[in-house]
């Protein structure tokens, strides 16, 4: 019922209530009145609407008639819900009882919408009104400062820095906030209500999480003590029988002791000699050591220079094919010792005997820097280390071996002394040695040469220096005598001294040769230039004088195999051959350094090897080329280092240099240089000193015949 | 009776003869070595009745000097087959019959 009246509440615009028939229809009709009224603007479509009028009657419409449809009912409206419950009971706990409610609330919501309005008065609205209040007042300072900040950022444009205009406005952001600060402390005062409650509609959550190291897992096992198995048996019979046995073994080392005993005392009168065997034993064990480990020794040093060893035996350079005629020098071993780094080769000479042998003379050419000398003897076999060291307190100036004796050694000092050396004895110390009183130079010993025993078998040597004399020494009876050959005096310098003396004055010899067949003749070399050609017969006349160079005449050398010929270097940078009948020289070859040395090879008579100081070996072959040097090499490394001395070795293509540092230096003839000229076809190539001899003489005659025309 | 007698006299002097340690077999350091053999010997000397004691002294006495953990047997008669540590076994002879083995194994 209530439900039906709600109905016609609904449909009160309807207005009479009478059956339904009539209502829809005239409801339709009032509607689409209305709706005509409504849309009057429609106009004529609506005109159309209303032609179809007819009766529509709902298959549930009351029937009802027509006295009952013009009935007249009324209707009061109240405020009352009527849809709120009009009798409500509830049960009170309190007296545990259904009590009926009084008043039923009427109102019918029929639709809610929560608003976000908030009253002004309530705090939250007055918090929010501060807000926007600061916020209104803080816009004019927020535009200033923002101003303020964009005239900076104008400023920073110009550099185009982004991040400095993202700092600027984080930087911004803070002064805002700051400002903010500020500006919230400034109305503290007044609100201090206003002050934020974390409370659960407020609430701030924090969090933060510490870094945590990350865990590793780390294990670790020690190793297990080393165990052993070990089984045995205890039972009586084996203990007996360890014990029986023990008391053996002590009955007997009991016997042994009293043995001990009885013969401890004779032993202590052996145990001195036990002592001495046992030295001795220790000393040959040394030796028997000592003579493996040289060849040890070897062995590791052709290991190391395996490679120059296999030079030294097979290279032969093939290139030479292709330089026409220059040859080169491929340097092999270098020989060096510590005790002679400030100390320079003055002398190098090969051992007769063992061809791999060679001994070089250490010592000073400097007059102020006068030291102690050295004596070495290396071989080929060993580069690292001299086979012979000999110290001695002067300076060794020159050297020789002894040609029947290979083991004597002559050697002629700084301090004018003059020495053998015997390498079969084991000590440093020289054998033989002139002293003071035995008639030594008063000048460095510029050369020594062995010359053959004399008519009592006697060693016998010759010695130049620069006081100007040639000195023979002779090994009389274990002492070195004396005898003065020849006094080198200048030619017209004799003068008149007090009391009618004659004073000479004395040249000073610097380098001296015997020749190889006549065993009279020599030739000597001067401080002053001059060669000349004595004889050992003549002690106060010269044979004959050579003008032979400016300056000092460091060697002379005898041809090997020619008689007549030998060569003379100097320090005026000059290098002469020879015919010693003939005063002027054959061949002059300028080298642009002073000459230290020059050397006559042994295998060819026109071959011979120069060595100037600034380090250069020159190698000449007359049969070749009879003006330049086949090779021109710089031997030694350093600017600094000057070579002082050259030699052949009499069998291998190898030369030695010795330089200023105390190196010795060995170098491989390249083929070029060793090259025996070429037969005519259908000759046989001859071979021997003859075809030597031949082959020089046949280039002096070149030279010598024009000479010889001239001169006559 | 001579021969009987005798027989006792030798087995008396043989005890007695026989009565030093005898080190069997060892491969101890000399050190650790002639102390052990000591300490054995002091055992023995103190326990000759009673094995089990002196096994026990030694082995108490070993553990606080050398560490843990040793093991010790006193016997006349056993066989054995052990592990033990390199360097830390002592097998001896002692009192003419006492064997006496010590190792260390833990």
């Amino acid at each position: 019922m209530p439900g039906k009246a709600g109905d016609r509440h609904r449909q009160g615009q309807s207005g009479p209530s009478g059956g339904k028939a009539v209502p829809p229809r005239p409801a339709k009709a009032v509607s689409k009145k209305r709706d005509e009224d409504v849309s009057t603007e429609a106009g004529e479509g609506v005109d159309e609407w209303i032609l179809s009028k007819t009766l529509v009657k709902p298959p549930d419409q009351l029937e009802l008639t027509e006295a009952e449809l013009k009935e007249e009912f009324t209707r009061i409206l109240t405020a009352n819900n009527p849809h709120a419950p009009q009798n409500i009971v509830r049960y009170s706990f309190k007296e545990r009882a259904y009590k009926p409610i009084n008043y039923v609330d009427q109102m019918a919501i029929h639709f809610s919408l929560n608003g976000n309005m908030i009253p002004k008065d309530s705090d939250e609205g007055r918090r929010q009104s501060s807000r926007l209040s600061i916020a209104a007042e803080k816009a004019p300072v927020e535009t200033s400062a923002v101003t303020s900040e964009e005239a900076e950022i104008k400023d920073e444009e110009n550099t185009g820095d982004i991040q400095a205009t993202e700092k600027e406005e984080a930087e911004e952001l803070g002064t805002a906030e700051v400002a903010e600060a500020a500006e919230a402390e400034e109305p503290p005062p007044p609100r201090v209500k206003e002050q934020k409650l974390a409370n659960q509609f407020n609430f701030i959550e924090r969090a933060s999480r510490t870094l945590n190291n990350p865990m590793q897992e780390r294990a670790c096992q020690s190793e297990p003590t080393p165990c052993k198995n070990f089984s045995a048996t205890a039972n009586q019979w084996k203990i007996y029988d360890a014990y029986v046995e023990e008391l053996q073994k002590m009955e007997r080392s009991k016997e042994k002791e009293k043995s001990r005993v009885q013969v401890a005392k004779s032993e202590e009168v052996k145990k001195n000699g036990r002592k001495s065997t046992s030295l001795e034993s220790q000393s040959d064990d040394i030796t028997k050591i000592s003579k493996a480990a040289k060849i040890m020794e070897r062995m590791v040093n052709q290991n190391t220079f395996d490679d120059i060893t296999q030079d030294f035996k097979y290279f032969e350079d093939a290139s030479d094919e292709y330089r026409d005629q220059q040859g080169t020098l491929l340097p092999l071993w270098k020989f060096q010792c510590d005790k002679t780094k400030r100390l320079a080769v003055t002398a190098i000479c090969w051992n007769p005997k063992y061809k791999d042998l060679f001994a070089a003379g250490c010592g000073s050419y400097d007059f102020t820097k006068q030291g102690q000398g050295m004596l070495l003897l290396y071989t080929m076999k060993n580069p690292s280390f001299p086979e012979y060291v000999f110290s001695s307190e002067s300076g060794i100036m020159c050297l020789d071996f002894h040609s029947d004796h290979p083991y004597l050694l002559a050697v002629g000092f700084y301090d004018g002394n003059v020495a053998i050396y015997s390498l079969k004895k084991a000590t440093s110390q020289p054998s033989y040695k002139s002293s003071a009183k035995s008639g030594k130079h008063t000048e460095p010993v510029w050369q020594v040469k062995w010359q053959k025993d004399d008519v009592d078998n006697n060693l016998n040597f010759f010695s130049v220096s620069s006081d100007g004399r040639i000195v023979s020494w002779t090994l009389v009876k274990n002492e070195l005598v004396h005898t003065d050959v020849i006094k080198l005096s200048v030619e017209g310098t004799t003068m008149q001294g007090p009391e009618e003396l004659q004073l000479q004055t004395f040249g000073s010899g610097t380098s001296f040769d015997f020749h190889k067949k006549i065993d009279y003749l020599f030739l000597v070399g001067t401080e002053e230039g001059k060669i000349y050609k004595c004889s050992k017969c003549y002690s106060s006349q010269f044979l004959d004088v050579f003008e032979a160079h400016h300056m000092a005449v460091d060697s002379v050398s005898w041809n090997p195999y020619h008689l007549k010929v030998f060569i003379s270097c100097s320090s005026d940078w000059t290098v002469k051959i020879w015919d010693h009948t003939i005063k002027t020289p054959m061949f002059v070859y300028d080298l642009n350094s002073a000459v230290g040395d020059v050397a006559w090879s042994p295998y060819s008579s026109t071959v011979f090897a120069a060595v100037t100081i600034d380090g250069k070996a020159h190698v000449f072959d007359l049969s070749i080329n009879k003006y330049e040097a086949l090779c021109t090499q710089l031997v030694v490394a350093k600017k600094k280092n000057k070579t002082t001395h050259i030699q052949f070795n009499p069998v291998y293509p190898i030369v030695i240099v010795g330089d200023e540092r105390g190196h010795v230096i060995s170098l491989k003839l390249s083929p070029n240089l060793r090259r025996i000229p070429k037969e005519k076809k259908g000759q046989e190539v001859k071979k021997g000193p003859e075809v030597e001899i031949a082959k020089l003489e046949k280039l002096l005659n070149l030279v010598r015949e024009p000479e010889s025309k001239a001169g006559k | 009776m001579a021969d009987t007698g005798e027989g006792k006299k030798e087995e008396a002097d043989y005890k007695r003869l026989h009565s030093f340690p005898l080190i069997r077999h060892t491969d101890m350091p000399e050190e650790m070595r002639v102390e052990t053999m000591e300490l054995c010997v002091t055992a023995c000397e103190k326990y000759a009745t009673n094995n089990e004691s002196a096994a026990k002294m030694i082995k108490e006495m070993m553990d606080k000097k050398f560490g843990s953990s040793w093991h010790v047997v006193i016997g006349e008669g056993f066989g054995f087959e052990i592990t033990h540590e390199v360097k830390n076994l002592l097998y001896m002879f002692f009192g003419g019959s006492l064997a006496v083995c010590v190792w260390k194994c833990s």
